[in-house]
């Protein structure tokens, strides 16, 4: 008789194997500024909305590249670039109509920009002087969520009230709608996603999980986060998963709009990789020399967002010079706007610390606000 | 017995004031483990599926951070979700989603989004339970700002603060004292008027020393009261009602009277509700003092096998053995 404690050869195998096949990476446009197709999802682009795209990726970056320049002026107390990241957010955001609504995590600034969130209202939270100061409700997008992969679960319960409401299946495509989660590859690990992953299977609510996968989270490599690649992680849930080039905003697109439509129509969530990279740092606080190799940078710089959408609007003829410098010289404006708005604004006043905590202020709070204002008054009065 | 009165238990009470909840708003939406079909470990939620669908009374995931992120989601779009937390100790996954997220959204939308949520919780020890069934965790959410904290101690005050959290339109932890749920019987008048909800309330009139409870400790509080009674000694009892904010009117009126005050509670000592209490009451009637304010609570212990339950919470004895050290200054 063998015992397969003291002997290896009678241990019965349990085995795993890590999925051997290249996953799939669904592409419309190559680096090189190729067009392809793909059999499922392919979609005839009007060259007045590839103009637009390229628009968007280039005023986006504009605004990450100024806000960087403004933390490194001291205007700004943090950033969290997105350089890299055009055509992931661009791709997902004009996919989205108008009654959809977005949860972002904190750099979703390209989605804020399609929802018409003036970029200085994101400045003015990295500045400091608010915590998140657009309207969520009129913009369809949330506010910034900072801990990571909260906003997944404050997604999928919007998209159960959705539901509730009779907003899924209807037909009508203007009261239709889904709701997108956004989330990294680092929130992939939090329980919050798993959680949201779990409820939003089991009641099949209308939400588009949409993870952009920038290879890092802060310092941490992908392989950190995952064994498989993370769109496969869906099947697991119980819902589909899809792996889209994150550089390429026309696939990102495509594959988003039949997510989106997916949710409205009352089919359930889907997971959506967007398979990018992070080329700037995390934020404005890190340095990422200390952990990454320059050369998968390099690597990474050939595969561009923006330049891919030039090379083929140039070269089918779709864009000429004074519409790529009309861009530029629209982009400089906006730096322009961003920097002298941002330099202007005002720091809040202080007591103003003490409104919205609650719907009605209590009176212990009043008590410490009346006090507070008291206290700066009597300095006032000293300087008199 | 009039015809709008009945006896009834703090679990019915409950029971009831939810489903009136339910009647009144369409917006209002139950939510948490084993609430449908179940009626919840405690019957809380009792028959409330059966007569509004799972629509609005939904069994979730086994999963309290889903819960009330999910809930998030659901305020943020009109509804007002009162999600369910089975025990106190299972409160801790959903920490991070009440206290960064239900807590702060008001604030931080600068008042755009509101979180109408009441997020009940069964607290509490004393019904010889296993671990992590049997907590006070009041303080910490009473220490959150954007929260507001209260607790139930009797079946009346159970059917109408259970109305009122759900009519708040900011985030009320609902705290029920799990070992009262069937303990006594009340009577209900559904036509009366309930006292404001962030009110604190005189429940037995005294001279000699303030007690202050709330939650289970209210019932004990009374009984205690009752028996120094019998020995001449007169106590006032205040059922505190809301942790946060803190009423402290009537706080501050009978200690002016009394010149003594002994906080109650099953949580921590240390810095719970009485570490609160006893600042704000020194500070805002020292001179009316004839003796420290002092504090009769659950030990800093983690709280410990039930079989010896009995002796970490205080009982009748210990809060008089307090009013004893009170009197003797």
């Amino acid at each position: 008789m063998t015992d397969p404690v003291t002997d290896p050869a009678a241990r019965p195998r349990i085995e795993w194997h890590a999925p051997t096949a290249e996953p799939e990476l669904i592409q419309l446009l190559t680096p090189e500024g190729e067009r392809v197709h793909h059999p499922v999802f392919d979609l005839d682009f009007s060259a007045e909305q590839l103009r637009g795209f390229y628009r968007d990726m280039v005023l986006t970056r504009r605004i990450d590249t100024e806000a960087t320049a403004l933390q490194r002026h001291g205007e700004l107390g943090l950033w969290a670039q997105l350089l890299g990241q055009e055509a992931a957010q661009i791709g997902a955001g004009r996919a989205l109509r108008a009654q959809d609504h977005v949860f972002p995590t904190y750099r979703e600034h390209g989605v804020a920009w399609c929802r018409g969130v003036d970029p200085l209202r994101l400045l003015a939270m990295f500045r400091g002087v608010d915590q998140g100061g657009w309207d969520a409700d009129e913009h369809h997008f949330g506010l910034y969520t900072i801990v990571i992969g909260a906003q997944t679960l404050h997604a999928t319960g919007y998209a159960m009230g959705v539901q509730r409401d009779g907003a899924v299946g209807t037909g009508d495509p203007d009261r239709d709608t889904a709701v997108v989660a956004h989330f990294g590859d680092g929130a992939s690990s939090q329980g919050d996603v798993n959680e949201a992953f779990i409820f939003a299977a089991s009641y099949n609510a209308p939400v588009v999980f949409f993870c952009q996968n920038n290879q890092w989270a802060i310092s941490e490599p992908i392989e950190r986060q995952s064994k498989i690649p993370l769109y496969q992680r869906a099947q697991g849930f119980g819902f589909p998963g899809l792996r889209v080039d994150g550089n390429d905003v026309l696939a990102t697109y495509a594959v988003m709009q039949a997510a989106l439509q997916r949710a409205r129509d009352g089919e359930g969530p889907t997971l959506v990789e967007a398979y990018t990279y992070r080329m700037g740092a995390h934020t404005t606080t890190d340095d990422p020399t200390r952990y990454r190799l320059s050369a998968d940078v390099e690597h990474w710089k050939l595969k561009d967002p923006i330049a891919r959408v030039e090379v083929y609007l140039r070269r089918n003829g779709l864009a000429d010079d004074d519409f790529l410098a009309d861009v530029q010289a629209e982009a400089d404006d906006l730096g322009v706007t961003l920097r002298e708005g941002c330099k202007a604004m005002p720091d809040p006043e202080p007591l103003s610390m003490f409104e919205h905590v609650y719907a009605e202020m209590t009176d212990e709070l009043r008590e410490q606000r009346d006090g507070y204002a008291d206290y700066l008054a009597s300095f006032e009065e000293v300087g008199r | 017995m009039s015809a709008t009165t009945q006896r009834i238990t703090l679990a019915k009470g409950l029971n009831m004031g939810l489903r009136k909840a339910m009647e009144d708003d369409p917006r209002v939406l139950i939510m948490g483990e084993d609430v449908g079909k179940l009626g919840g470990v405690f019957r809380i939620t009792d028959g409330l599926q059966k007569d509004f669908g799972e629509d609005r009374v939904i069994d979730s995931p086994l999963a309290e951070s889903g819960i009330v992120g999910t809930a998030v989601g659901l305020a943020l779009r009109g509804y007002r979700p009162v999600v369910e937390i089975q025990f106190d100790g299972f409160v801790y996954p959903a920490y991070d989603q009440i206290v960064c997220q239900v807590a702060k959204m008001r604030y931080r939308s600068r008042g755009r989004s509101a979180m109408p949520m009441v997020i009940r919780i069964p607290y509490g020890g004393g019904i010889g339970a296993v671990e992590h069934h049997s907590e006070s965790p009041e303080a910490q959410f009473a220490h959150t700002p954007g929260l507001r904290v209260v607790t139930c101690s009797n079946p009346v005050d159970g059917y109408w603060m259970i109305q009122q959290a759900i009519a708040c339109d900011d985030p009320v932890i609902f705290l029920e004292p799990k070992r009262q749920y069937h303990a006594d019987k009340a009577e209900l008048d559904d036509t009366a008027t309930p006292v404001p909800l962030f009110t604190s309330q005189v429940v037995r009139a005294g001279a000699d020393v303030t007690l202050l409870a709330y939650g289970p400790m209210v019932r004990t509080c009374l009984k205690a009261a009752e028996a120094a009674a019998g020995e001449g000694r007169s106590i006032e009892v205040i059922d505190l009602r809301t942790l946060s904010p803190l009423d402290m009117g009537p706080v501050l009126d009978s200690v002016r009277r009394t010149g003594r005050a002994v906080v109650a509670h099953e949580a921590h000592v240390n810095l719970g509700m009485g570490a609160e209490l006893s600042a704000r009451i020194t500070e805002q009637c020292f001179y009316s003092l004839e003796a420290p304010v002092l504090r009769v609570g659950g030990f800093d212990t983690p709280y410990p096998a039930s079989r010896i339950e009995e002796d970490f919470l205080p009982d009748l004895d210990r809060v008089l053995d307090a009013v004893d050290r009170s009197m003797g200054f």
